[in-house]
């Protein structure tokens, strides 16, 4: 209500064009690049040029060929979101809740070692589920591993990267969301004669729902485009979708083949992505 | 009485166990920056030395990856931050058509697996020409757009909390709306920025998927380690990572410490806050 | 526009040579919503005013536009003869101690205070600093951060940075707001005293009636964007003009009442088969229907047939149906033959005894107490006020 609020006019648009300009130059338009490449005739090379034909059979191709790391991507990245969920919201909740005044400084402890380089950490958990490592050996002691089993080189190994590479996207929405509700609903909920579970479930969890949805969002996608753990970690039969779409761009250079299945594993994240915040009732999260 | 006490802290404990576990690998890479391996190819830790520190460029290539790497991160990092606090003040402070179809322009990328954003990037460089001159610039370019949206977000945050009071009352107090900007919005406002040059460097310098992509022959300090871990890892990777950790402690660090002397109780929020906002936003 | 208004206008407007602040004809509206109707409004040079009113009376969009953070929608603003209506904030003689204090929280309270001065590039900045944060008695804490101050002090640093640059009116929106009962009452004084030591005009605007009957020498009590009456506190309280301001102001007992004789010193109003007389003076319905009002502390209460403070106006036939004992007061509510209840506040001196719930008792008033109101009012207008506080 108030003179002071937006101004309208040229300004805005001056402020906004560069930096709009940029994503639509180098985000929006490449999309219709991949589009476009995803339909090339097949039978072109990056030598010799690529034709326009249309080849809606370069996406049942990529499905008959592809369908197995596709759906494998999608299990270990909604098994890691699942699993950062249970880490990340017993971590959120404490510093929310029981820090006090050590909260800021928890809160930058969770992302401090993010900040150290992916590709190393992830290395040196290659070196913490080594076959001869701790981890396994302490498994193998209390027969929770049989004495050849190992972790690396199986979907524990890639899964258990994926978590822990991805758990700070979780955290801090998380964390945003938990901050906020007022902890007095919580003891009045006590006052009303619910038990802290039956508290937890009626008042804590349904108003950090946001957090939830924007946390398991912010995890699942890059988690399910990831190849880098399940490389690092795993075997060939831990491959993930982002691996080949890679390998057919930079190895096979099988650029429709490879924009094919960019556009599949796109499409159907965004599908994903639609239906759950449908269900979950936060659509202005978009 | 144990059992209470117990019962109370359980919950913290446990987080302090997840806080914990989050900073295993960490301590790996240190340790591991200490190494003197027997065989290159077995990774494990076979005796100390302080070798890998005093020789951190015994392989020149990966010091070169390194240095590639800072480059690309500073020049990524100026310019996103440059256009992304413009496009942030514009949305903030201005109304135009296409305000809510610019924000979603901005949301996108963040939402977007970055394989995805890789294949489409290279298509389109491709499709342009230019895939046989893959290298340093289309790297900065793809960096500067998906640095480009974190900027946006969080010095939105910063900009949308600013008390609109402040700068009215500079301009009671006979500040011209140019010095209001300057020695009121501006100031206040710095902290998201320079939290999002932050934010922006180490999401240039970690990149692996977009770049690996769009690199071309160029080798960046990601893509030095993806290729040994194929062959055999030198230490000296460690001795970055530590180093890299060191520097973000530190850097966060510093903010946290200048803001408990600045004020107890209601003060501008941390970097750290201020990620935690955007994330959520 | 209320013919109250109308009347001030004629009375304060002292021709063209006011050198005070001056609005007229002042509107502001915020798409369909008038905030602010047609205001006119003086105030002398040096004085200490007040704007009173509920949220949303339009109290603060007048500040507002005084300051210049608003722009009047139609009308003009002058200030010493200058027409200011918009001139841009860092451009007048006027300058703001907003409700939420708005200090800058980068700045120390030193350049807190010191930032209009150096904005106009005055010379000998940090005496004049130094004397100001004397006279709130803040000098120890000139280096500390705006955030390590208690809410009263950090009130006072904004008191200070707004006087340091001596202006022609300093405005207060709703300055002691945010602060709790006891600090508020000591920092009404602190702020009364220093009005008198600057000498300066202070308009002030509240929804606290308490703060400003204490505060302010002249109050406009204002509702829906119009001055409803405008007077010294005692004036407004004693003689209100409406229903919204016999409410708002204190309490008052409302009773329907026909007119049954004017003559020139009197009118005589019918109220209930009571017969009871009202000053002229005090005489604001022109209809021959009216709003008898009497505040409770000015109600008598006494048993049957007793003989009170005559000549009075008698009523009896009361029951009493609610006793509070308060401490200083015994305050009643007695039912009345008609049906309707009224408040009646008894000053506990100890000279009259207490009645009990159920008693039959007899009140009575003296008749230049009471006033008379519009009957087209509402009588209930204004009572709501401490739903907010």
């Amino acid at each position: 209500m108030s003179d002071f609020q937006r101004r309208r006019g040229a300004v805005g648009y001056l402020l906004l064009i560069p930096a709009a300009l940029w994503l639509v130059l180098f985000f929006v338009v490449p999309f219709y690049s991949l589009l476009a490449t995803s339909l090339y005739d097949p039978s072109g090379s990056d030598f010799r040029g690529y034709q326009m034909t249309y080849e809606w059979s370069n996406y049942t191709h990529a499905l008959q060929d592809y369908w197995q790391p596709l759906v494998r991507s999608l299990i270990y990245g909604g098994v890691a979101t699942l699993l950062c969920l249970l880490l990340g919201y017993v971590l959120a909740y404490a510093i929310a809740f029981k820090a006090g005044r050590w909260k800021n400084l928890l809160l930058v402890l969770v992302i401090a070692p993010f900040f150290t380089s992916f590709l190393v950490r992830t290395l040196s958990w290659k070196l913490i589920l080594a076959d001869d490592g701790i981890v396994v050996n302490t498994l193998q002691a209390v027969h929770l591993l049989g004495p050849d089993g190992r972790l690396l080189a199986t979907p524990v190994a890639v899964i258990a990267g994926l978590t822990y590479n991805f758990l700070p996207f979780m955290v801090l929405p998380l964390f945003a969301s938990i901050d906020k509700i007022d902890h007095r609903l919580i003891e009045a909920s006590g006052d009303l004669y619910a038990n802290p579970v039956v508290g937890f479930f009626k008042v804590t969890w349904p108003l950090s729902l946001p957090g939830v949805v924007s946390g398991t969002l912010l995890t699942f996608i890059p988690a399910v485009g990831d190849f880098i753990n399940a490389q690092l970690l795993g075997s060939p039969n831990q491959r993930m979708v982002g691996s080949v779409i890679q390998s057919l761009f930079t190895d096979a250079n099988d650029y429709p083949a490879a924009a094919a299945l960019s556009m599949i594993l796109m499409v159907l994240i965004v599908a994903m992505v639609l239906v759950y915040i449908r269900r979950a009732g936060t659509e202005e999260l978009l | 009485m144990t059992g209470r006490w117990i019962r109370d802290h359980l919950v913290l404990m446990l987080g302090l166990l997840v806080l914990a576990y989050t900073f295993i690998p960490i301590a790996v890479v240190v340790l591991m920056s200490f190494n003197a391996p027997q065989s290159r190819l077995i990774y494990r830790f076979d005796g100390f030395t302080m070798h890998n520190w005093l020789n951190p460029c015994e392989d020149p290539s990966m010091c070169q990856a390194l240095g590639r790497s800072i480059e690309i991160g500073l020049a990524a990092t100026i310019v996103a931050t440059i256009l992304g606090t413009l496009a942030a003040f514009a949305l903030v402070r201005h109304d135009f058509a296409g305000r809510s179809a610019s924000n979603l322009l901005i949301f996108l990328p963040m939402a977007s697996p970055e394989i995805v954003m890789g294949s489409s990037l290279l298509a389109l460089f491709v499709a342009s020409g230019l895939g046989g001159q893959l290298g340093f610039w289309t790297i900065l370019v793809a960096h500067i757009m998906f640095c480009l949206s974190f900027v946006v977000v969080t010095v939105r945050a910063r900009l949308a909390g600013l008390d609109d009071n402040l700068e009215q009352a500079a301009m009671d107090l006979y500040a011209t709306p140019s010095q209001t900007f300057w020695r009121v919005t501006f100031p206040l406002v710095f902290p998201g920025i320079l939290g999002a040059a932050l934010l922006s460097f180490s999401l240039s310098f970690d990149d692996f998927i977009i770049t690996n992509l769009n690199a071309g022959n160029t080798t960046t300090f990601p893509m030095y380690v993806w290729g040994v871990a194929q062959r055999g890892v030198p230490m000296q990777v460690n001795v970055v990572g530590t180093v890299m950790f060191l520097i973000s402690i530190a850097i966060v660090l510093a903010g946290e410490l200048r803001n408990r002397q600045r004020a107890k109780g209601l003060t501008a929020p941390t970097v750290a806050e201020d990620l935690a906002v955007q994330r959520a936003s | 526009m209320s013919q109250v208004a109308e009347q001030d206008k004629t009375a304060a407007s002292g021709g063209e040579d006011f050198d005070g602040l001056r609005l007229r004809q002042v509107t502001k509206s915020f798409g369909a919503f008038t905030a602010v109707d047609d205001l006119d409004l003086d105030i002398p040079n040096g004085s200490f005013f007040a704007l009173l009113g509920p949220s949303g009376c339009g109290k603060t969009t007048t500040l507002r536009m005084v300051a210049g953070l608003e722009i009047p929608t139609s009308g003009s603003i002058t200030l010493g003869g200058d027409d200011i209506t918009f001139a841009k904030p860092y451009r007048r003689p006027v300058n703001t101690v907003f409700q939420s204090y708005a200090l800058f929280p980068h700045l120390d309270i030193f350049e807190n205070v010191a930032f209009g001065l150096r904005r106009r590039k005055k010379s000998d900045v940090e005496a004049q600093v130094n004397k100001m944060l004397e006279l709130v008695e803040l000098t120890s804490q000139a280096r500390k951060k705006p955030a390590q101050l208690s809410g009263g002090q950090q009130q006072r640093v904004a008191l200070a940075r707004a006087l340091i640059n001596e202006p022609q009116v300093l405005l207060l929106d709703e300055p002691l707001g945010a602060l709790d009962l006891k600090l508020r009452r000591s920092m009404q004084i602190e702020i009364k005293r220093i009005q008198n030591e600057v000498g300066q005009t202070f308009v002030h605007v509240t929804h606290d009636q308490e703060e400003a009957m204490t505060m302010a020498d002249t109050v406009a009590v204002m509702n829906r964007g119009v001055i409803e009456q405008m007077g010294s506190p005692s004036d407004l309280y004693e003689n209100p003009r409406s229903t919204f301001v016999a409410n708002f102001l204190g309490q008052s007992n409302l009773i329907e009442g026909a007119v049954t004789h004017r003559s020139a010193d009197l009118v005589t109003v019918d109220m209930h088969g009571i017969g009871v007389s009202i000053p002229v003076a005090r005489a604001h319905a022109d209809g021959d229907r009216g709003w008898v009002g009497i505040r409770p502390e000015k109600v008598l209460i006494g048993e049957l047939g007793e003989e009170l403070d005559a000549p009075g106006n008698s009523v009896p036939g009361g029951v009493v149906t609610d006793v509070s004992f308060v401490g200083v007061s015994t305050q009643y509510l007695v039912r009345m033959p008609w049906g309707q209840e009224l408040q009646v506040f008894q000053q506990n001196t100890g000279h009259r005894r207490l009645f009990r719930q159920g008693e039959q008792v007899e009140l009575s008033w003296r008749p230049e107490y009471a006033f008379l109101l519009d009957y087209s009012q509402d009588a209930a207008a204004g009572a709501q006020r401490g739903a907010e506080d």
